[in-house]
């Protein structure tokens, strides 16, 4: 067990763990965006800034690939952070004026029209549904593409990702919204990434509920599960 | 390119992950640019995912994942080129080759690109016609030095028939 202090109080954390993790655990409020408890911490969004003492040494850092540290203490909310993270909600509310998510934060702490010239994308560089999709389900079928100002998130060759599953883990967790999924009792697909599949019907009760292509993925990567378990819907197994 | 010549360039890098810049350079030094088959082909034979190959070909400005000529022209636009008059020499460029920045001439001879700084400040304005170096450019220069290049491939072509 490790000892640290957050604000001034004290928590126990296992070793290994990050500090926004605790902090978050232990009820803090430390905005985060590109931070999710089940992918490895990355960093991108800097808002999870804190300060932390360590010894002689505070200084600003994110606090989510942080490793939590016997006696070390961390300030969530000094006047320090605070100014950090309003620059911060500045430059993603230039970037992406439209997402809710960061209007919200904006409200939260008081961040007026930028000072920069206003950009209407609609995506963060968070990296959560590239790394979803590599860290979680397997098909590691996006990624960054490019560097600097014209980086984005996308497929090789920016459409149709062949590995792609369709599963919509990057819909589900994209913190801006940006990746739309549709889908009928034909076809479901990924918009952002120009993705279609054909859905397959339960051999027992004949409702479509999955891509064939997502089905023999599973069938492929699991084992010790009957042969037809993947041909029924989740209602019918 | 075939497969055989990829799986040399392969085998020269033990088929390592943490080559694949090396591989890619090569595979780029003999097409010129890095064809999506052959990108296929590399990520089936490392069993590396296509998703890290492409990562790395799009953040390094010199890999190309579109066709280039057989000679490429790479502008210098760094400071010093810059206040020598690079962007004349450029304009001059486009004009003659009828292309802009990033494209490649119909007959696939040239592709056009510019560059931040080549380290060669004292030579600019410079430009770099495939791997041969030309300093104190000039907008009235840039006929002669293209046409040299049109001169030897030409010749080149002939002593092939």
């Amino acid at each position: 067990m490790i000892t640290f202090t957050i604000d001034g109080y004290e928590v126990q954390a296992e070793a290994g763990q990050n500090v926004l993790e605790v902090a978050l655990d232990k009820g803090f409020d430390i905005p985060h965006l590109c931070y999710h408890e089940a992918l490895k911490p990355y960093g991108a969004c800097r808002l999870c800034v804190a300060e932390v003492t360590s010894g002689k040494r505070t200084r600003l850092t994110t606090s989510c690939n942080y490793p939590v540290i016997e006696g070390i203490s961390v300030q969530t909310s000094t006047e320090k952070v605070i100014r950090a993270r309003k620059m911060v909600i500045e430059l993603l509310l230039a970037r992406c004026p439209d997402a809710p998510i960061v209007k919200d934060l904006a409200r939260e702490y008081s961040v007026g029209r930028p000072r920069f010239t206003a950009d209407n994308d609609d995506c963060i560089l968070c990296g959560l549904c590239e790394r979803v999709c590599r860290e979680v389900v397997g098909p590691d079928a996006i990624t960054f593409l490019g560097r600097g100002s014209s980086r984005k998130v996308g497929p090789p060759l920016e459409i149709n990702p062949k590995t792609c599953i369709a599963c919509g883990a990057c819909v589900y967790i994209c913190p801006t919204d940006c990746i739309k999924l549709k889908e009928n009792e034909k076809e479901r697909t990924i918009v952002r990434w120009g993705r279609t599949l054909p859905m397959k019907t339960c051999v027992v009760c004949g409702r479509s509920f999955a891509p064939w292509f997502q089905l023999e993925y599973f069938r492929k990567i699991t084992e010790g599960i009957p042969k037809d378990f993947w041909d029924k819907c989740l209602d019918c197994r | 390119m075939d497969s055989q010549a990829i799986d040399q360039i392969l085998q020269k890098y033990d088929y390592g992950h943490s080559s694949i810049i090396a591989i890619l350079q090569d595979l780029q030094e003999k097409e010129n640019y890095l064809p999506e088959k052959d990108l296929d082909y590399v990520s089936e034979r490392l069993s590396m995912p296509l998703t890290r190959i492409y990562r790395i070909a799009t953040f390094y400005n010199a890999f190309s994942l579109t066709p280039r000529g057989k000679y490429l022209v790479n502008v210098c636009l760094g400071t010093a080129c810059h206040v020598r008059g690079a962007a004349r020499v450029l304009d001059r460029i486009k004009m003659y080759l009828g292309i802009d920045v990033g494209e490649m001439t119909k007959d696939k001879l040239f592709s056009l690109e510019t560059v931040n700084c080549l380290g060669s400040c004292a030579l600019g304005p410079i430009v770099v016609i495939g791997n041969e170096y030309h300093g104190q450019m000039t907008p009235a220069k840039v006929e002669s030095t293209i046409k040299k290049y049109r001169k030897r491939s030409s010749r080149k072509k002939d002593e092939k028939d």
